[in-house]
């Protein structure tokens, strides 16, 4: 049970967003900004760092969804999102996502985790400021959606086929576009 | 230095917002409808509770600056704000606060570390769902802002003064226009 009257029929996160659109208007904007909008990162790529940074932090709702999202966006290849949340160093990804990886865990553990080191490795496989910032930005941005999620105790059903669908709907339409299902106009 | 070419002269986060304007605007409008709009919290509870995080994650320049902004609202009460971050359960605040803080703590931890009793204890407090609600999205969201702002190793100035100047600014008219020039 959550820890708050959450509206019924919600799970996860779209439960609190109904509770309280003021904060979810921004919350789907960051969201939409950073895994969605135009990127030299692919959309793939993007979902794939918000799964791995779930994944460390623990949140089965967040990783599950975002999985699916990053499934749908890499023509339903479950099987790679699956060997990115366990091994992403020996996944068939580019040495720029997987730099870029090692950077995401890095902030997930704290901020003062991000070596030089791990940037200029980064930048060595091609990665731009825009993608290093955009990178540091979606696991910060995770460790606040994950904790957002697990801190009110929300429902998190363990129904892959909801996840699968809803997974191909936002990678399709984006964050904003399906949130009116649940937010007021 | 910084680990990207973020803008020279800028501190902290508002260096990160001048580099990416397109994601600071969500980030400053979500800021400023948790700790400045109307609210059953005070102003200055809501920014106790970002400095107490900001303060458990190490964050130099979002603890100084949000407890500038605390101080600021609390005026001769100024000093809560250091009693806070030292020993919250200590400090002259309302035990409602003091449960609150519980929370927050329990959510910089991870999420999964809120227990039903901290809540139920809130709640005897008088503490509303909208005020559990926002103490949890407050402490989540210092979780990312900290980890943004050292995780980029933006630069942070150890100067009292400048502080208290965006702490003012903050205070009075929020987060949604920049509180630092560079």
């Amino acid at each position: 049970m959550a820890h708050i009257q959450l509206p019924e029929g919600l799970p996860g996160i779209r439960g609190a967003m109904a509770f309280r659109p003021e904060t979810a208007k921004p919350l789907n904007e960051l969201v939409e900004i950073l895994l969605h909008g135009p990127n030299s990162l692919t959309p793939g790529e993007r979902e794939l760092i918000a799964t791995y940074v779930s994944t460390e932090n623990d949140c089965y709702y967040c990783q599950t969804i975002h999985g699916a999202i990053a499934a749908a966006s890499l023509g339903d290849d479950e099987a790679l999102v699956k060997k990115v949340k366990t091994d992403f160093q020996n996944a068939a990804i580019s040495d720029k996502l997987k730099t870029l990886l090692v950077i995401a865990g890095q902030v997930q553990k704290g901020g003062k985790n991000v070596t030089s080191a791990s940037v200029a490795d980064a930048r060595a496989t091609g990665a731009t400021d825009v993608e290093i910032h955009d990178t540091v930005l979606i696991a910060a941005a995770f460790c606040m959606y994950n904790r957002y999620v697990d801190g009110l105790g929300t429902t998190q059903p363990k129904d892959e086929v909801m996840y699968r669908e809803r997974g191909k709907r936002v990678a399709r339409d984006g964050y904003v576009s399906v949130s009116k299902e649940y937010l007021p106009a | 230095m910084p680990h990207v070419s973020l803008p020279e002269g800028i501190p902290g986060i508002s260096s990160g917002f001048a580099f990416r304007p397109e994601t600071a605007k969500p980030m400053r409008e979500l800021a400023h409808v948790l700790l400045h709009e109307p609210s059953t919290l005070s102003p200055a509870e809501r920014e106790l509770i970002a400095t107490y995080v900001s303060s458990q994650n190490d964050c130099f320049f979002c603890q100084t600056s949000h407890g500038a902004a605390a101080a600021a609202h609390l005026g001769e009460k100024a000093h809560t704000v250091e009693d806070v971050k030292q020993d919250f359960t200590r400090a002259a605040v309302s035990d409602k606060l003091k449960a609150l803080l519980v929370i927050a703590g329990q959510v910089q931890k991870g999420g999964k570390h809120v227990s039903a009793e901290s809540v139920q204890k809130a709640r005897n407090l008088g503490a509303t769902d909208l005020e559990i609600h926002d103490t949890v999205l407050i402490a989540a969201a210092f979780c990312m802002y900290n980890r943004y702002v050292d995780g980029l190793a933006t630069w942070q100035p150890r100067d009292p003064a400048m502080y208290a100047t965006m702490g003012k600014h903050l205070a009075t008219h929020g987060y949604i226009t920049p509180s630092t020039k560079p």
